[in-house]
């Protein structure tokens, strides 16, 4: 439950000297910023273009254990339930797209990944630790966000119920 | 009898109570002795007083969201470029210098910057180098618990 507790409230702060902005949470039933990127395969990634599917938004990076743990899951989830409109989107926060993408061939990765930045992160609440994983409904709503280590089972319980 | 166990479920639930809020218990690497690690309310308190320099030897996508007041950027010390870019911040600091370097990636037991950074700082001659104890993350830890961040380069 604490890791839904992350970043209660906002954090007004500076932000390049220049302007003030806020890390402002990301909590259910809000709608998860639009992004549009090129993913690591060179293809576009869009996420308004999954509207009407079950997303899991993965941030992640090579260097984070826990993330490299968890990532199989999503792997096998991803091959088990995309017909039944599942997507895993990652968004590596690794420095350089040549790591990120070697871990996930790695990592035998079947999903869009696409690199994230301070601003993307910002966006999202701030990502602050890794891995972040966020649970976005057909709706296009988000349903969980879960800010650290989380048992995958506990992930797994809240995309069937999704899927429904 | 049914006295006797309800005073035990109180007497257990004070005890969770107190856990809880407590902040975690320090637990040294096999690098970081428990001797040299920080507590962030403690840092916190620093920075209001005498702060001491501060390394971010972690991530830099992490560093430019938020970050301590003051802190440096040099990482990530689990490459070669990022201990290089560590020694040569630390080269411009007096060996006498109060150091705490800090990360706040991933759980600390699972970071992979703090032992290398510590070593070679160590190794450098650092006499009064301590070691931020984030048991989480930075948000959870550090943001979440109120403390200052500043955030850009």
């Amino acid at each position: 439950m604490h890791r839904r507790r992350f970043l209660m409230g906002a954090v007004a702060v500076g932000f390049g000297n220049t302007s003030v902005q806020a890390l402002r949470k990301l909590t259910p039933g809000m709608i998860p910023p639009p992004f549009s990127r090129t993913g690591l395969d060179g293809k576009p990634v869009d996420l308004a273009a999954f509207k009407g599917k079950v997303v899991l938004i993965d941030f992640w990076a090579s260097w984070c254990a826990p993330c490299v743990v968890t990532i199989p899951h999503f792997r096998d989830w991803q091959a088990r339930w995309g017909g039944r409109g599942f997507q895993v989107i990652g968004i590596s926060m690794d420095d350089s797209a040549a790591e990120a993408r070697a871990a996930a061939a790695r990592l035998g990765v079947n999903y869009p990944v696409v690199m994230g930045d301070a601003k993307l992160a910002i966006r999202y609440g701030g990502i602050l630790g890794l891995p972040v994983e966020m649970l976005v409904g057909r709706d296009g709503r988000i349903v969980s966000v879960w800010h650290g280590e989380t048992p995958p089972v506990i992930i797994e319980k809240a995309v069937r119920a999704s899927l429904g | 009898m049914i006295r006797t166990v309800w005073a035990s479920l109180l007497l257990m639930a004070l005890l969770l109570l107190v856990g809880a809020a407590a902040e975690p218990a320090l637990a040294a690497t096999d690098i970081i002795p428990a001797s040299a690690l920080i507590q962030p309310a403690q840092l916190a308190s620093e920075l209001k007083a005498a702060p001491p320099t501060i390394l971010q030897v972690g991530f830099s996508k992490l560093y430019q969201q938020a970050h301590i007041p003051g802190a440096i950027y040099a990482g990530p010390t689990n490459s070669e470029a990022g201990l290089a870019a560590l020694k040569d911040e630390a080269e411009k600091l007096p060996r006498g210098a109060d150091i705490v370097i800090y990360c706040g990636c991933c759980p600390w037991n699972r970071c992979p910057n703090m032992d290398a950074a510590y070593t070679a700082l160590k190794a450098m001659g650092f006499s009064r180098l301590r070691a931020l104890y984030i048991a989480n993350n930075f948000g959870q830890d550090w943001v979440d618990k109120g403390y200052p961040v500043v955030m850009g380069q």
